[in-house]
């Protein structure tokens, strides 16, 4: 009996070859996916430390033979485009100063409707709960140009201000969405309770719901921070050179008027724009998705 | 002296009317129990008399004010919610002063309240901790510490034990009778379960589709219920009722059940009502008022027993009278069995008559 397996085990060994074939399938698979995913931003990133000679000798995709950050220098500081030279440092602060506030300041604002129109309903809230949606499914071009007359006429044109002000009032419609879905499952006896003990609205939201929002606030400051950073088409047309975001940089740097493709330096300001949403994510992300995925408080 | 006096109020969602002209008024330290089935209106009486809700009409007064316009805050209330609705991020000890901190409270005060709470109800341990780490029965401790310290007119409780197991809800069940007899608050304690309700207050408030159906005192309302709703809503098992026919006047007044079949039966009343002859009934008897009949007996059901429930003190057997049930209390040595014959002697002098148009009782 020792020799031989029983059927039990013989059954339960083949469960187990059976279990580590699927596994090896799936992760197979998956992993042949992300490679196929990932392999652009390879290219990229190689491309960005290969001196421009060899990319032309050796061709656009291929494994690096030299090593060299002038690429990165010159994208960061003094590459030419329209006969300025000073690359994309200015855009990049651009992107920053209209980033955070434009970021910080419609979070905050949907976390205040979000409560006023969960906890706080008035007669019409629904209504106007309703209509703030439509901003969700609005493509962006449509406000366009409402836009530029507005800024025009407040002599907020070209200004980092000017699109602070066009982010912040775009992204309200989501930014409300997703705390308003979020506070809907805070126990309305909270808010009662508080009441009764003598708080007034501002009293609950900062003491009571807000402490109760991390999840639902990263997740908005995570994606109104990538949203804003890397639009496009309000930043190339609001504002002009100096005044851009770091996008419309990039896709100056692709259009400059120059014999040569200066692929090593493209490929450096690329990853520089994209530097800081990946950062973001890459801290962020698991409270992404444990924000978007978790149910009520409890 | 009233301490809450409510008068005509009214409220309708839309169409629907939940209260339709509440009248009560509570004295001074008084403990009513607002009792009713689920849908009766009684947590939304509770919510207007808190200031949560808006009465349609009528008004609240607390002490001599009239409050039917002022804010919960201002008041003078504490209230015990069914979810206990501890503050989730705020440990136990902030939770209790978060009441206080918001009205301005002095420090000193606040220190000495809950001090003098937290010993009283036995949490000084817990301060430091956060709600989701305390027991159901903890968590309902502090949110009667919450309501306590600050020290209100009028307490108000809504279904606080309804998310306790069986033992623990008896166990503070006993404690908040405690409590109230040692700080002697007016309170109104809105409940379901009509076994807190008879044990706890002085007197209860009968609800049902919105209009008060009695008001007194819980033994009043358990010996002389004043219509067939409430007598069959309070007490368990519930009463039984068996319709029949009012013959004969004055002293010699009888009742005649399942007339005409071979189960006709004749119960005398002890004592008149005011009711013609050949007046239709019904007659309310509690479980615990059939007793085993001796020989010779009057007053007697004979039913043929269909189902027996020992729950140890006391054993409960369903009996078939006629096309009825009806539902007796047996000590469990003297119970019959399965499909035994049995002779019920009535005691006359504790059944309920009903009249079987208006289901009110009869006088």
């Amino acid at each position: 009996m020792a020799d031989t397996l029983t059927l039990d085990q013989k059954e339960a060994r083949s469960a187990a070859r059976r279990h580590f074939s699927s596994r090896f399938l799936i992760y197979g698979l998956l992993g042949i996916f992300s490679l196929i995913y990932l392999l652009p931003l390879f290219v990229v990133f190689f491309n960005s430390f290969r001196s421009l000679p060899e990319i032309a000798q050796n061709g656009l995709i291929a494994f690096p033979k030299s090593f060299t950050l002038d690429a990165w220098i010159a994208a960061w500081g003094s590459y030419c485009v329209n006969g300025r030279c000073e690359g994309m440092a200015q855009n990049f602060w651009n992107s920053v100063y209209l980033t955070i506030p434009a970021t910080l300041i419609s979070t905050l604002l949907g976390a205040l409707n979000g409560y006023i129109l969960s906890k706080w309903r008035f007669k019409g809230s629904e209504l106007i709960f309703t209509f703030m949606l439509f901003g969700v499914f609005m493509p962006g071009q449509i406000a366009l140009m409402p836009w530029a007359y507005i800024l025009g006429t407040t002599g907020l044109n070209k200004t980092i201000w000017g699109l602070v002000l066009v982010h912040v009032v775009q992204g309200i419609s989501f930014t409300t969405l997703f705390c308003r879905n979020f506070y809907v499952n805070i126990p309305d006896d909270l808010i009662k309770a508080a009441r009764i003990d003598g708080a007034g609205f501002w009293r609950i939201f900062y003491k009571i719901i807000l402490p109760l929002s991390p999840p639902i606030l990263i997740v908005t400051v995570i994606w109104q921070f990538t949203g804003i950073w890397n639009e496009f088409l309000y930043g190339v047309v609001l504002t002009t050179g100096k005044n851009q975001p770091v996008t419309a940089a990039i896709v100056a740097f692709a259009s400059n008027g120059q014999n040569v493709r200066e692929y090593d330096v493209m490929s450096a300001g690329v990853l520089i724009g994209a530097l800081p949403p990946l950062l973001v994510y890459f801290f962020g992300g698991k409270y992404f998705v444990r924000g978007l995925t978790q149910g009520a408080i409890k | 002296m009233a301490e809450l006096t409510i008068k005509d109020v009214r409220k309708s969602f839309g169409a629907v009317e939940v209260l339709k002209g509440i009248n009560l008024d509570v004295r001074t330290g008084e403990f009513i129990a607002l009792v009713g089935p689920s849908g009766c209106g009684k947590s939304t009486l509770l919510a207007i008399i808190a200031g949560l809700e808006k009465a349609s009409s009528g008004t609240i007064s607390i002490g001599r004010r009239v409050v039917s316009n002022v804010a919960p805050k201002d008041r003078d209330i504490a209230m015990v919610f069914q979810s206990y609705a501890l503050y989730p991020t705020m440990t136990v000890r902030e939770n209790m002063m978060f009441g206080m901190e918001a009205r301005g409270v002095p420090v000193e005060l606040r220190e000495a309240a809950l001090k003098r709470v937290s010993s009283l109800l036995q949490i000084d341990q817990l301060l430091k901790r956060k709600p989701g780490q305390l027991s159901g029965g903890q968590r309902q401790r502090v949110a009667m510490g919450r309501a306590l310290v600050r020290d209100p007119k009028l307490f108000l409780f809504d279904e606080p034990l309804s998310n306790l197991d069986a033992k623990l809800r008896v166990e503070m069940r006993a404690e908040i009778k405690k409590l109230h007899q040692q700080i002697g608050k007016t309170t109104v304690y809105v409940t379901h379960d009509q076994v807190e309700a008879m044990t706890l207050s002085s007197r209860i408030a009968v609800l049902n589709k919105g209009e008060l159906q009695q008001f007194d005192e819980p033994q009043t309302i358990y010996d002389h219920p004043a219509n067939m709703f409430v007598a069959g809503f309070m007490g368990s098992p519930a009463m039984n009722f068996l319709k029949g026919r009012l013959k004969g006047k004055g002293t010699t007044q009888q009742i005649v059940l399942a007339e005409g079949s071979a189960d006709e039966t004749t119960l005398k009343l002890s004592r008149g009502v005011a009711a013609v002859d050949g007046t239709g009934v019904i007659v309310g008897i509690r479980p615990e008022h059939f007793t085993q009949a001796l020989p010779k007996a009057a007053n007697i059901i004979n039913a043929i027993v269909t189902l027996v429930e020992p729950t140890g003190s006391e054993t409960h057997v369903a009996a078939r009278f006629g096309a009825t049930e009806v539902t007796a209390k047996f000590f469990p040595k003297q119970a019959p069995k399965l499909g035994e014959a049995v002779k019920l002697a009535v005691d006359m002098d504790r059944v309920c008559l009903f009249d079987a148009e208006t289901e009110t009782a009869l006088a």
